[in-house]
């Protein structure tokens, strides 16, 4: 035991003091200059959830204005112009401002606590990225609002998107979304990854670490490779349109088919991110409510590892269509269908945790059940689709659509909407309506089936996608119609969960620090969490903290007025280094509006790329410069 | 007919056998899935807020050996539709080997351009929005695009096959049953994407031969004084500008060729049957109809309208 | 420690000393070296994927470059001599960066700052000596882009390394991260060495290979 040193924290002082101290040394000026300046991550982890929301509401909206469109033959409730804007917003809204923002989101909250540490890595670079995501999605919805919304659908084939066939500004706003929002994802990648890799707790070696973790931490490599193809894609696109190169254009040597592979590329370790940071949660909440660790851990790791990998050799299954070699499009067939294995070996491993346990069934199991119920059809009929015979009948027809709505839907929304109910005590102190939680899962579980099923039915019934009518007659009438009905009730069970959200922050019952006796590090401190998450930092003896024994161990000796964490070694997390976390500062916003500005300005003219140079240098640099606080420095 | 699910040429069988495989094999593997699901919420347990003690070895022993089952049965399973697909694919590759007949459509902005070749150029048809093909003959289809990318496909009797421009494409089909089918467009193409269908009419050599003959002959001579007036307004207003008619001036290929424009179901690749009426509809504000379609409105009397809608009809 | 209050509901078991830890590391001890390794995936991947598209692309025409223009290879040379022989006064600079000598650093420093003012002027001439425009055809697209993104990479890395220089003469210099920041900046320019190479052989011999 150290010399007791009253500036360190440690057994000496009372654990109130203790938090007191470290209160002060730690939270953000208050008001609106600390909401501006504040590196909380979970802070930023909430505004990104609710920015995330909002964009689902969004684009939950156009998709039933959608669906009353396609609810008769030969509808007029929507012309074609505004029902292309519609699918490509609904599409593009969906996968880059809500879908992976959100599962990113809820990684920048939880990771930091998970892994028993006071910060985030890199969190200038943290709330940086959240400005760069809002400014890129409000430049989307306000371009929506004043008729200027993209309308090439969210995947922007070449030449229908390109400088010929869509004349005008709406694809350069789609293309320079992109940009925005793909820099925002890296950028919260590397914070992400920094973090598990170097700021775990001691003791809290790789093969000890939470299956939530190992799912971030493959989800945020496959964004460091797979985000820079879009990005790549969609310069190149943007170039083509703006500054008369001819990237895409046969005419000139270009190919319409590079933009496909660019964009399949980062389009199917795309749906891979999304869906697993998903399958993360679903370990979490199946260890919890079955009382029993996850079984099989060492193989869960390997799968989510064989996921991460094997979902960025299946891309060309998008292009079967397009008459590539067949000995290609072969081998594409046999990726896309092994990689179901290693998702088969997880859900079989759920499901054997709850058979071993003492399964309780509260609204995050019960979302759980859904997700293994509603996914696999979407396993299974990707399994189908990756048949290149049979995806020559399937492909750009409504049972794609059902297809990816399954697995979307069933793999990532199911869980993540588990993940609110289960996480929602940690971050408000308040617990969720149990009663309206259930009801919330079966409105949305009949309601989804409803929508969704009968398009696979339909897709091979003949009904293409992207359609704004279809001629009475070929049969498709009534399905179309009753699709349009379970989506009446997918509305309303958002409703309830938005209804039970409000409720429950304001009048929900008290959760405590652990409302659900679950095993990892988040529930080791109060909820919700002080800025600086932990009184000390945790020492982790075993794979289950809080599980393993009644006394938390703890380490000692990180100073209380300063701001200070603990690196540790990447694979046993020995204890290496002290860390000097930044203090609460403007620049990143800065910086992200001089970043946004030139993003949004060079739509217009190339030229904006070179004087907007010059608010980003000087942004950047400030950023950078250091203060000549002595506690951001280390001794020589 | 426009369904997958009743494949009525050589190619939609052969991938209708792989639809049936996989529903099969897919639905035994969701039912083993749930159906441990079921095992596992429904064992008589009550849940306890302690931790679970750690099973005994025996249970994770059993547990281990048929999670090993598992993997193995999803491997031979999909091993098995693998090979299903494999061998589909090859069969696709080998049917229809020598082709009886050979179209070329090129895909614009929402309508089908069609051409049967043949060697002899005084024997090639050019039509547009319908093929007739005859039954249980082999036919190839050289697949192409003017503009963006588009997709042919006719469920019923193969998948589908994108046109992409730059890239033309070979597609083999070989119907086998006389009847009326539907293609679409299946790859967003802009605005009248959903508006963009193929009238399919498989028949009996004989009566196919007939047809041909019948496409390949001038449109009759126009007698009648309504149609001979709406065949000068054709010749004198826009409509020349876009459309063929054989037998006249009119040679201009931006538009469908409306050589035989009477013999067909259907105006504007499918948007609405092909009676006087709509034909009038479409002829009045073509715009108000396909909203977008690169047919201008031309502002015409009604009386020369009316002209028009006689002429066309006589175009056999 | 009270056995029940506010902030901690779980008693504590004090089990280990962090205090005796130093406050700054360098190479992967470091934060801000795995910061940089992201970024580096990142940008090689970008890279990676434009070399791929000229590939692919170069795989569509029959004559590559079309119309037969052949870049000139001189200033493309000398630029890549010069990076290579900048190799030297790099890993000295990361060498004395990592042993915290601030002298040497500052040298160096400066050193680093002149070649890659130096480089950027040679690669303005390289991008006329390609004999192509981007708008001129997919080819002239693919070649101004690549060389353009790799010209991106340099004109930050001169950046970065110019401000790092005046920064290391002010009273900031002399801190144990600062050095660690300077090791790291060098890691950097090392990677967009490594890159242009292959790129180097694909613009100016390619053509000539193809």
């Amino acid at each position: 035991m150290s010399v007791r040193d009253p500036s360190l924290d440690g057994e000496w002082l009372d654990e109130a003091t203790t938090h007191a101290r470290l209160e002060k040394t730690w939270s953000a000026a208050p008001g609106l200059w600390g909401w501006l300046t504040t590196l909380d991550h979970k802070r930023i982890g909430v505004r990104y959830i609710v920015t995330a929301f909002v964009f689902f509401a969004l684009a939950g909206l156009l998709a039933f204005v959608m669906r009353l469109q396609l609810a008769r033959a030969e509808n007029h409730l929507v012309g074609p112009d505004l029902y292309n804007q519609l699918f490509t917003m609904h599409g593009s809204t969906m996968m880059f401002l809500f879908a992976v923002p959100i599962m990113e989101a809820i990684a920048v909250y939880l990771v930091p606590l998970m892994v028993g540490t006071r910060a985030i890595a890199f969190p200038r670079l943290l709330a940086f990225s959240y400005w760069i995501y809002l400014f890129g999605g409000m430049m989307l919805w306000i371009a929506f609002l004043l008729n200027v919304g993209p309308d090439a659908g969210w995947f922007a084939y070449t030449p229908l998107s390109g400088p010929q066939y869509s004349p005008g500004k709406r694809v350069d706003i789609w293309a320079q979304m992109i940009t925005y929002t793909e820099l925002s994802g890296i950028a919260v990648a590397i914070c992400v990854i920094g973090t598990i890799l170097k700021q775990r707790a001691p003791g809290m070696a790789l093969n000890r670490m939470p299956l939530f973790v190992w799912a971030m931490l493959v989800m945020s490599f496959m964004v460091l490779f797979a985000m820079p193809s879009v990005m790549i894609a969609s310069t190149f696109l943007i170039m083509d349109r703006l500054v008369g190169t001819h990237f895409y254009n046969p005419a000139e040597g270009g190919d319409s088919l590079l933009w496909q592979h660019l964009f399949w590329f980062f389009g199917h370790p795309e749906v891979y991110i999304i869906f697993i940071p998903a399958l993360g949660m679903v370990s979490s909440i199946v260890a919890t409510f079955a009382r029993r660790p996850v079984f099989a851990y060492p193989l869960m790791v390997l799968a989510l590892l064989a996921t991460g990998l094997f979902a960025f050799g299946l891309w060309v299954h998008h292009m079967f269509a397009t008459g590539l070699p067949r000995l290609g499009n072969s081998f594409y067939t046999a990726a896309s269908m092994v990689i179901s294995i290693p998702t088969g070996i997880q859900i079989f491993s759920w499901i054997a945790t709850m058979w071993l346990g003492r399964p309780r069934f509260t609204t995050p199991l019960l979302f759980v059940v859904g997700f293994i119920v509603v996914f696999v059809v979407g396993g299974l009929t990707g399994v189908m689709l990756a048949s290149v015979p049979l995806d020559l009948q399937l492909h750009d027809t409504y049972f794609v659509v059902g297809h990816f709505h399954y697995v979307l839907i069933g793999g990532a929304v199911f869980p993540l909407l588990g993940a609110v109910y289960y996480w929602f005590p940690k971050v408000t102190g308040r617990l969720l309506d149990e009663r309206l939680g259930k009801l919330n899962f079966w409105l949305l579980f009949v309601g989804f089936n409803i929508t969704f099923l009968p398009m696979h039915y339909l897709g091979l019934a003949g009904m293409p996608r992207r359609i704004y009518t279809y001629s009475a007659g070929l049969g498709w009438d009534g399905l179309n119609l009753l699709e349009t009905g379970g989506a009446v009730l997918i509305a309303l069970s958002m409703l309830l969960l938005a209804f039970n959200v409000v409720k429950s922050a304001r009048g929900g019952a008290m959760a405590g620090a652990n409302p659900w006796n679950a095993d990892t590090l988040e529930w080791a401190t109060p909820s919700p969490p002080p800025t600086f998450n932990f009184n000390h930092i945790p020492l982790a003896t075993g794979s289950h903290p809080l599980w393993d024994a009644e006394r938390l161990q703890v380490m000692r000796g990180l100073k209380l007025d300063e701001r200070e964490l603990v690196l540790t070694s990447v694979l046993d997390a020995r204890p290496d280094l002290r860390e000097p976390s930044v203090p609460p500062s403007i620049w990143p916003l800065l910086a992200a509006i001089a970043v946004g500005t030139m993003f949004l300005t060079s739509i217009f003219t190339p030229w904006a790329v070179v004087v907007g140079m010059v608010p980003i240098a000087i942004t950047l640099t400030a950023w950078f410069w250091p203060k000549g606080r002595p506690e951001e420095e280390g001794e020589r | 007919m426009h369904s997958a699910l009743q494949a009525l040429g050589v190619q939609a069988q052969h991938i209708e056998v792989v639809w049936r495989t996989m529903l099969w094999v897919c639905g035994v593997m969701y039912v083993l899935v749930i159906a441990f699901l079921i095992f596992a919420v429904s064992r008589h347990r009550r849940a306890s807020d302690s931790v679970e003690p750690q099973n005994d070895s025996s249970q994770v022993r059993r547990m281990s050996i048929a999670l090993g089952s598992w993997i193995g049965l999803m491997t031979i399973g999909l091993f098995g539709l693998a090979l299903t697909s494999f061998l589909t694919d090859r069969a696709l590759v080998h049917a229809a080997d020598t082709p009886q007949v050979t179209l070329k459509i090129t895909a614009h902005q929402w309508w089908w351009q069609v051409e049967y070749t043949d060697p002899d150029p005084s024997r090639r048809v050019r039509t547009a929005n319908e093929i007739h093909l005859p039954a249980g003959a082999p036919v190839h289809l050289e697949l192409a695009s003017d503009d963006v990318i588009h997709s042919f496909w006719v469920p019923n009797l193969h998948g589908k096959r994108d046109m992409i421009p730059g890239r033309p494409a070979q597609f083999r089909l070989q119907p086998l049953r006389a009847g009326l089918y539907r293609g679409q467009c299946a790859e967003f193409c802009g605005l009248q994407h959903a508006h963009m269908a193929l009238d399919v009419i498989v028949e009996s050599p004989q009566d196919f031969a007939a047809w041909y003959e019948r496409q390949l002959a001038n449109p009759p001579a126009v007698t009648e004084a309504r149609a001979t007036r709406g065949h000068e307004v054709f010749m004198t207003s826009a409509c020349n500008l876009c459309h063929a008619i054989a037998g006249t001036d009119a040679s201009a290929s931006v538009g469908p060729d409306l050589s035989h424009f009477a013999g067909r179901r259907t105006i504007a690749a499918g948007t609405l049957p092909n009676d006087p009426d709509n034909l009038r509809r479409w002829l009045e504000n073509p715009q108000r109809v396909k909203p977008g379609n690169r047919m201008p409105v031309v502002t015409l009397e009604r009386d020369d309208i009316d002209a028009l809608v006689a002429y066309l009809g006589t175009l056999r | 420690m009270s056995a029940r209050d506010d902030t901690h509901e779980r008693p504590l078991q004090f089990a280990g000393d962090l205090s005796h830890l130093p406050a700054h590391g360098h190479s992967h001890r470091s934060l801000t070296w795995w910061g940089m390794m992201g970024l580096i995936c990142v940008e090689g991947t970008a890279l990676a994927l434009a070399v791929v598209a000229y590939l692919y692309l170069s795989g569509h025409e029959t004559a590559w470059p079309p119309h037969r223009l052949l870049p000139s290879a001189s200033w493309g040379t000398a630029f890549t001599i010069i990076v290579l022989l900048s190799f030297g006064p790099n890993l000295l600079l990361n060498r004395r960066a990592e042993q915290e000598q601030l002298g040497p650093v500052r040298v160096w420093l400066v050193v680093m700052t002149v070649v890659g003012f130096l480089l950027v002027a040679i690669r303005s001439f390289e991008f006329a000596a390609m004999h192509v425009v981007w708008s001129d055809s997919a080819y002239g697209s693919i070649v101004i882009t690549l060389l353009g993104l790799h010209t991106v990479h340099l004109v930050t890395d001169l950046y970065d390394t110019a401000v790092l220089t005046v920064l290391m003469f002010t009273r900031h210099a002399n801190s144990g991260r600062r050095f660690v920041d300077v090791a790291e900046n060098a890691i950097y320019w090392n990677f967009v060495i490594y890159v242009w190479l292959p790129i180097y052989v694909l613009l100016y011999f390619a053509p000539r290979w193809l």
